[in-house]
């Protein structure tokens, strides 16, 4: 695994442009809830990240970090 | 006595007096005063001071701006302001209604900001000739929200020396908007003028102000409140800032009022129309006097208070249909009789014609006092 | 594990006030972005506007100041006249800017001040609950356009770069969007040259950014972002409009 993000459950809005844009396709809408009623991204345990931050660039609320080996 | 000065130049000895316009001793008495941005759009009767000040500041390498409206400048003003300068803006009439919406700005960011009025006839486009017809608009504001601005009313060219660098001085000291509100007369008019007792001015503190966050926190300056209660508490602390200045800042001068038994109140140039009038009927033993405010806002309502104890005759004088009397009915809440004589926009009142007025005010009020 | 991306020093805590899949918000952090790698975090003055966009000194962590609707680029004048070291750019929605502020931006813009405009051009007033603006599209649905922005009646979206390309006083005009990664990259370039053209006092530089408002397009995030490029960009053609060296 090269890469691994992580997205504040707080501050997603569940606009799922990180989903759209993810070269892996490796974000998905959850049935999680935030405290702003939103169902929040998440990533998908297994899928692959190459650390490329393409999601965190598109991301509109500076909720994703993104790690990478 | 030194001959014409030229309109937007300022030549000659430092002990001579000089013959200036209003308008020209006010932009000389501005830079005096520190006034390092001066922003302004042309509109008669004050093109003079913006002239000057073209000059004048690009000859001492200070900000100088003709801007696209009065709109522009008002805001410019509130942009140097907040960058820690001694902003000025001039207009008249309908350039200071453009303005409001700034003014209300200042008030609520608490910047201060000098703002000249030079009335004339109005309302709409009015006509260039001087008028008080904005006295309300100045003393209640023009602009939306509870905010008040000192208004200070000069009544000569000398006195724009006193008025400019103290129109600087409260602005900082409240860090709030002043006006200043002369007329078209009193910005182009010539007198002879001198500004030996212009005191270089007072350093306040600027911590408020926008430089970049260098060795500090950011700071943010805004007049959004959406917490209501936020909202609200700013409001009281500007409410309590505008009580300091009532409590604080009222200044008027009397005229002849020790034996008075009829005291006029007219401010500005109504006022000089005023002392003509009162001189002639001094020579026919009416005792006539004037209360003159030299702060339209905060309204010297005390004075005239304590002179209802004694005097009955109150004789309002102003170049409008009626404005100025509101604060004196408001001040006397009832007591004495308050008469009336005012003129709006358009042609000057004479001393003579006040005179003759005010004479025979004083003559039935005397007969009522007899019956 | 090292830490690739994160959070810029230069945004403070709150969390964004904006739609889901609004523009603002990448645009918001690509500015910080810049003012963090161009280490101007204590040179910035921001002045924000009314509208969707007035909220930003809740996350700049730098100087800012908010202007009357339309005013910004007459406050951005007078903040930079007595501070000309600092970095002075105003955020305005495209009612602030293209509506009660073009004479203000105009005549910026014309005298060649040294400051740079963040032009946000969503097609919509957003704030107020997606009322027409004067960069609406032709046959645009709006609150104020129910059956599609008849030009008859209430006239063509405004193209803001190429206008203020005939003024004299315009050094550098770009029309960027922010509806996918290359586009973010390239934004960020521009802010970035907006900025410098600043810094290197050769004087006014703008940078239009078309902005994806979800809500008030009655589309979805995703849905907005593709129309920008269908729709939007053959009214508002992307690219360099200005570059005087």
């Amino acid at each position: 695994m090269k890469g691994m993000i992580s997205i504040d459950p707080e501050r997603c809005k569940g606009c799922a442009l990180c989903i759209e844009f993810c070269p892996k396709k490796s974000i998905v809408i959850s049935d999680r809830l935030n405290m702003k009623g939103y169902f929040i991204a998440t990533f998908v345990d297994g899928k692959e990240c190459t650390g490329c931050a393409t999601c965190a660039v598109m991301c509109p609320e500076v909720a994703i970090e993104v790690m990478k080996t | 006595m030194r001959c014409h000065v030229s309109r937007s130049g300022y030549r000659g000895d430092e002990n001579l007096k000089k013959l200036m316009s209003g308008n020209a001793a006010l932009g000389e008495a501005a830079v005096l005063s520190g006034c390092s941005c001066y922003f302004g759009y042309p509109i008669t009767p004050q093109n003079e001071l913006t002239e000057y000040m073209a000059k004048r500041m690009n000859e001492l390498g200070r900000v100088f701006i003709q801007s696209e409206s009065e709109i522009a400048a008002i805001n410019m003003v509130l942009g140097a302001s907040v960058a820690g300068a001694r902003a000025m803006t001039s207009s008249s009439s309908p350039g200071m209604s453009l303005k409001q919406e700034g003014i209300s700005y200042l008030a609520a960011d608490e910047l201060p900001a000098v703002i000249v009025d030079m009335v004339r006839g109005g309302p709409g486009m009015g006509n260039i000739s001087p008028a008080q017809s904005d006295y309300l608009q100045a003393t209640r504001g023009g602009g939306h929200g509870d905010y008040k601005t000192i208004v200070l009313a000069p009544g000569s060219v000398q006195e724009l020396t006193k008025v400019v660098p103290l129109a600087f001085d409260l602005a900082d000291r409240y860090r709030n908007p002043v006006v200043i509100l002369g007329d078209g007369m009193l910005g182009q008019m010539m007198e002879p003028v001198d500004f030996d007792n212009v005191q270089p001015p007072k350093e306040y503190p600027k911590d408020y102000i926008l430089t970049g966050a260098k060795g500090r926190p950011s700071r943010m300056i805004r007049s959004l409140l959406f917490d209501t209660k936020e909202e609200e508490e700013h409001n009281w602390k500007l409410v309590r800032k505008y009580q300091r200045m009532e409590q604080n800042e009222v200044r008027y001068e009397t005229f002849l009022t020790d034996d008075a038994e009829m005291i006029v109140i007219a401010y500005g140039i109504g006022a000089r129309i005023a002392k003509g009038a009162i001189k002639r009927l001094r020579q026919e033993n009416l005792k006539v006097g004037m209360v003159r405010p030299i702060t339209a806002w905060p309204f010297p309502a005390a004075v005239l208070q304590e002179f209802a104890r004694t005097v009955h005759e109150f004789f309002v004088f102003e170049m409008s249909a009626g404005q100025l009397i509101e604060d004196v009915k408001l001040a006397l809440n009832g007591r004495g009789h308050i008469h009336f004589y005012g003129r709006p926009g358009g042609i000057i009142p004479t001393p003579v014609e006040l005179y003759r007025i005010i004479g025979r005010h004083y003559y039935m009020a005397s007969r009522r006092e007899q019956s | 594990m090292t830490k690739v991306y994160t959070r810029p020093g230069t945004i403070k805590e709150a969390h964004f006030h904006y739609c889901p899949g609004c523009g603002h918000g990448i645009i918001n952090r690509l500015l910080m972005e810049v003012i963090e790698e161009m280490g101007l975090r204590e040179k910035a003055i921001c002045v924000a506007p009314a509208g969707c966009g007035m909220l930003v000194y809740n996350y700049f962590d730098i100087d800012t100041l908010e202007s009357a609707h339309g005013r910004g680029a007459a406050v951005a004048t007078g903040i930079k006249r007595v501070r000309p070291d600092n970095l002075v750019f105003s955020y305005q929605g495209d009612g602030d800017l293209a509506a009660i502020g073009t004479a203000e931006g105009f005549h910026a813009a014309n005298r060649g001040e040294s400051i740079t405009v963040i032009f946000v051009n969503n097609g919509v007033y957003g704030m107020t609950g997606g009322q027409m603006a004067p960069t609406t599209l032709t046959d645009q649905v709006t609150t104020t356009t129910p059956d599609g922005r008849n030009p008859i009646i209430a006239g063509y979206p405004v193209r803001i770069c190429e206008v203020f390309s005939m003024l004299d006083g315009t050094t550098y005009l770009e029309r960027v969007t922010v509806n996918k990664p290359a586009a973010v990259a390239k934004t960020k370039k521009a802010i970035k040259k907006a900025f410098q053209c600043q810094l290197d006092g050769k004087g006014f530089s703008l940078v239009e950014i078309l902005s994806p408002c979800p809500t008030n397009w009655k589309m979805g995030p995703i849905e907005s972002c593709r129309w920008i490029d269908d729709v939007m960009t053959k009214q508002f053609p992307l690219g360099v409009v200005k570059d005087i060296k």
